[in-house]
């Protein structure tokens, strides 16, 4: 018995995969584990896995094709079986493909399906042996012909016949007046066109003619431009952008945003964090990052202030207020972005918060994340710092209840007692979803998180 | 060839089969002493006895079950409805037990039946008889339905009824039983069922219809004429199953159709006609297929209302100068 192997399901968010490169070959043996495939989510590369025995008896899709969950793409089996059932079947129910192979498949099947052509006066004895009425129908009149539109682009009315002798004639419906019932051209109106001749193109049409033309002339200036000054390059839309287009719209249109803005003054982090790399670096671990410090202020925060830690879930019908907190870590890569998970960080001590974090980071920028990696965030950070980027507003990731926009460490004046001194600051931001977070409730969060920064021995609690 | 009444016909077409076939029998209302309740079969009692010639009580439901029975124990039943409005009190054997017998069975039954009677509206009868049911009876599989329009046919169609080794309606008029026509005294005159008949050919326009409609059409086919346009008139005879072959046949070449059917307009006849044509032939019409019915209301006894109700030759004329383009 010949078994189909469909696209899976490997991420939450996916709803179709690239095949990336096929790892066996038509013919090899294949045992329950053995890598198929690898197929390109939206996410991440995973490996397809087969979970039965046979031979790879057909590859139905090629590498680079992109197909949805549940189409077929593959057949395994055992040698010589028949599997054009499976092939045909499996065609038949794709609508969303754009494998021009599978299109083609169906378009053949559906002329099988169309019953023999008969000559039309078919004898009288037959149809007594065979009823054909009541939808056994023996013979289709021709593929219909579309309507046409005129030259403001409404639909011409024409009848289905009037239609086909223009067709056949080469007659412009939109050069036809129609004489029949609000104005449709029925077959007497195509005909009298034909009788009467088709007029010769507009003059416009024939300057266009793509005749060679036997000397230059001056006036027919080429607008052609070469192919390096071309107006735009044009690329493919990846997977992930797809996710990230899908997501962030989604976020944006059905969360009502509100933006908190504070400024921190982190001149005892910044110097609580040079002591424990000194401490890190003699010691061997991890060093710490300025944002393994607001990951575990954010945890802390976080187990304050459970409707920040929530989700808005609409359909379910409920706000969902987590126990644990799993922070997210927005991480740039070539392809775009992904929010890495550092779980429980309310639990972890910073130096695993670090090493996680660092980790999560490198196998998210070579795409070898799983998606229970990825997935799952309660609460999420993005640190544009790095870039120089004062402060900014960040696009909630769903289904959290907010994100907070982290801004760059500035060395600034600021007053201090009456006093104008060196200061070291930095503004962070928190988007929050109105459904969830109220202002006064996103205030105390924020407040929360700069205790932490600004008394930052707490966090070695 | 004999000029014959349309119940004449239909007698012939019976005592034919009878003398044929000593398995035949005519059961229903009034019959046998009555000689019929339109004289359809007057003669039959004295002819074949009261073995093979069965009055039976007023009770439909009753005799068409006990018909399918013998039916199934290798006799040839011919049921009488007197009107097939009476039908209805039998409708579970009709629709349910005659069909599906050979089915449920898994072949090991046939219902080799032919329930035989007037239908449709006839005059002043009032709503509750002036039912036509032959878009009913086509809907459920396993039936055939027949209802000719000329004595000729009425006997050929008959007499291949009777010999169908499936369950066969059979569909007569009241107003049609003492129309004279031609019929065909060939020995073993039968028509096939499944076969319509193209009455009158023409260029122009296409009209369907059957039973009592085709005469409405051939007379809207003379006036049609004398206006210059040429119909060609189809009588499908056999409603299920139906000979699409012929109607698309005949809109290919004229490129417009109109049906007539004296049913109630939802899901009729001309309905399903409508449907198949435009399915097949879509590319070969030059109009919107038009169709000529009673109204979706019950039938009226008052005779101007009554006459307002029923298709009429000039609705018809109006309809096919429309599809002509030519109002």
């Amino acid at each position: 018995m010949a078994t189909p192997i469909e696209m899976p399901k490997l991420s939450d968010t996916m709803e179709e995969g690239v095949l990336s490169a096929w790892l066996m070959d038509e013919g090899d043996q294949v045992s329950a584990g053995d890598i198929l495939a690898q197929v390109e989510t939206d996410k991440a590369t995973m490996d397809l896995e087969a979970f039965d025995e046979g031979v790879l008896l057909k590859k139905v899709i090629d590498e680079g094709d992109s197909v949805p969950i549940g189409q077929l793409i593959a057949v395994i089996g055992e040698e010589g079986e028949d599997i054009s059932d499976l092939l045909g079947g499996e065609d038949g129910d794709d609508s969303a493909a754009a494998d021009a192979e599978a299109a083609t498949d169906e378009a053949e099947e559906e002329a099988e399906d169309t019953p023999d052509t008969t000559e039309p006066s078919a004898d009288t004895e037959e149809v007594v042996e065979e009823p054909s009425g009541d939808g056994q129908l023996r013979e289709r009149t021709p593929e219909p012909v579309p309507a046409g539109t005129d030259a403001e682009g409404r639909r011409i009315k024409a009848s289905p016949l009037a239609r086909r002798i223009a067709q056949e004639h080469d007659v412009d419906l939109a050069r036809v007046d129609g004489s029949g019932p609000e104005g449709r051209i029925v077959r007497r109106d195509v005909e009298a066109r034909i009788e009467e001749g088709e007029p010769a193109p507009p003059p416009e049409r024939e300057e266009r003619a793509p005749e060679p033309a036997p000397q230059p002339t001056a006036e027919a200036p080429t607008y052609e431009l070469p192919d390096d000054e071309a107006p735009y390059a044009s690329e493919d839309i990846s997977q992930m952008r797809k996710t990230i287009a899908r997501r962030l719209a989604q976020s944006k249109y059905s969360a009502p945003h509100f933006y908190l803005t504070v400024d921190i003054d982190v001149e005892d982090a910044v110097a609580l964090r040079e002591d424990l790399n000194e401490l890190a670096e003699e010691q061997g671990r991890a060093k710490i990052s300025f944002n393994d410090l607001i990951t575990k202020s954010c945890a802390l925060a976080l187990k304050d202030h459970p409707y920040v830690n929530a989700a808005y879930l609409p359909d379910e019908g409920e706000i969902r207020k987590y126990n644990r907190v799993h922070m997210g870590i927005a991480v740039a890569i070539d392809e775009g972005l992904i929010t890495p998970v550092v779980r429980d960080a309310d639990r972890k001590g910073l130096t695993e918060i670090a090493r996680e974090t660092r980790e999560l980071a490198e196998r998210a920028r070579s795409r070898d994340l799983e998606p229970e990696e990825f997935e799952g965030a309660t609460f999420t950070t993005s640190n544009l710092g790095m870039f120089g980027i004062e402060e900014f507003t960040a696009i909630i990731n769903p289904p959290n209840s907010a994100i907070l926009a982290i801004g760059e460490i500035r060395d600034t004046p600021v007053v201090e007692d009456g006093e104008v001194v060196p200061g070291k600051r930095m503004k962070v931001t928190l988007s929050c979803d109105h459904r969830v977070v109220d202002g006064a409730t996103g205030a105390q969060f924020l407040d929360s998180v700069r205790s932490y920064l600004e008394e930052p021995m707490n966090l070695l609690l | 060839m004999a000029t014959l009444q349309f119940r004449e016909a239909l007698r012939a077409a019976m005592t034919e089969e009878m003398e044929r076939d000593d398995d035949i029998f005519l059961i229903g209302e009034e019959v046998a002493e009555y000689d019929g309740a339109y004289k359809v079969s007057k003669g039959m009692l004295d002819q074949f006895g009261s073995r093979r010639v069965i009055d039976s009580p007023i009770s439909e439901l009753g005799f068409a079950g006990l018909g399918i029975g013998a039916a199934m124990n290798g006799l040839r039943p011919i049921v009488e409805f007197m009107t097939f409005n009476f039908s209805f009190v039998a409708f579970d054997q009709v629709i349910n037990n005659a069909p599906n017998m050979q089915y449920m069975s898994g072949g090991q039954f046939t219902v080799p039946i032919v329930f035989r009677g007037p239908n449709g509206a006839a005059g002043q009868l009032g709503a509750t008889h002036s039912n036509s049911t032959e878009a009913l009876y086509s809907t459920f599989p396993g039936l055939k339905v027949v209802a000719p329009s000329i004595p000729d046919d009425g006997k050929g169609l008959l007499k291949t009824a009777i010999r169908d080794d499936d369950p066969v309606v059979f569909l007569e008029s009241e107003l049609m039983y003492g129309m004279k026509d031609e019929v065909s005294d060939a020995e073993d005159y039968t028509i096939p069922i499944g076969s319509a008949r193209v009455a009158r050919e023409g260029d122009d326009v296409t009209i369907v219809a059957h039973s009592k409609s085709y005469h409405i059409a051939m007379d809207a086919a003379d006036e049609l004429e004398e206006r210059g346009y040429e119909a060609e008139v189809i009588d499908p005879r056999t409603i299920k199953p139906l000979d699409i072959e012929t109607i698309v046949e005949s809109v290919v070449k004229t490129n417009r159709l109109v049906v007539i059917d004296e049913s109630n307009p939802f899901a009729s006849v001309a309905s399903e006609v409508t449907h198949q044509v435009q399915d097949r032939a879509f590319d070969y019409l030059d109009a919107p297929i038009l169709r000529v019915t009673a109204p979706d209301t019950p039938a009226p006894y008052a005779p101007n209302l009554m006459d307002a109700y029923m298709p009429g030759v000039d609705e018809t004329v109006d309809k096919c100068l429309q599809v002509l383009y030519a109002k």
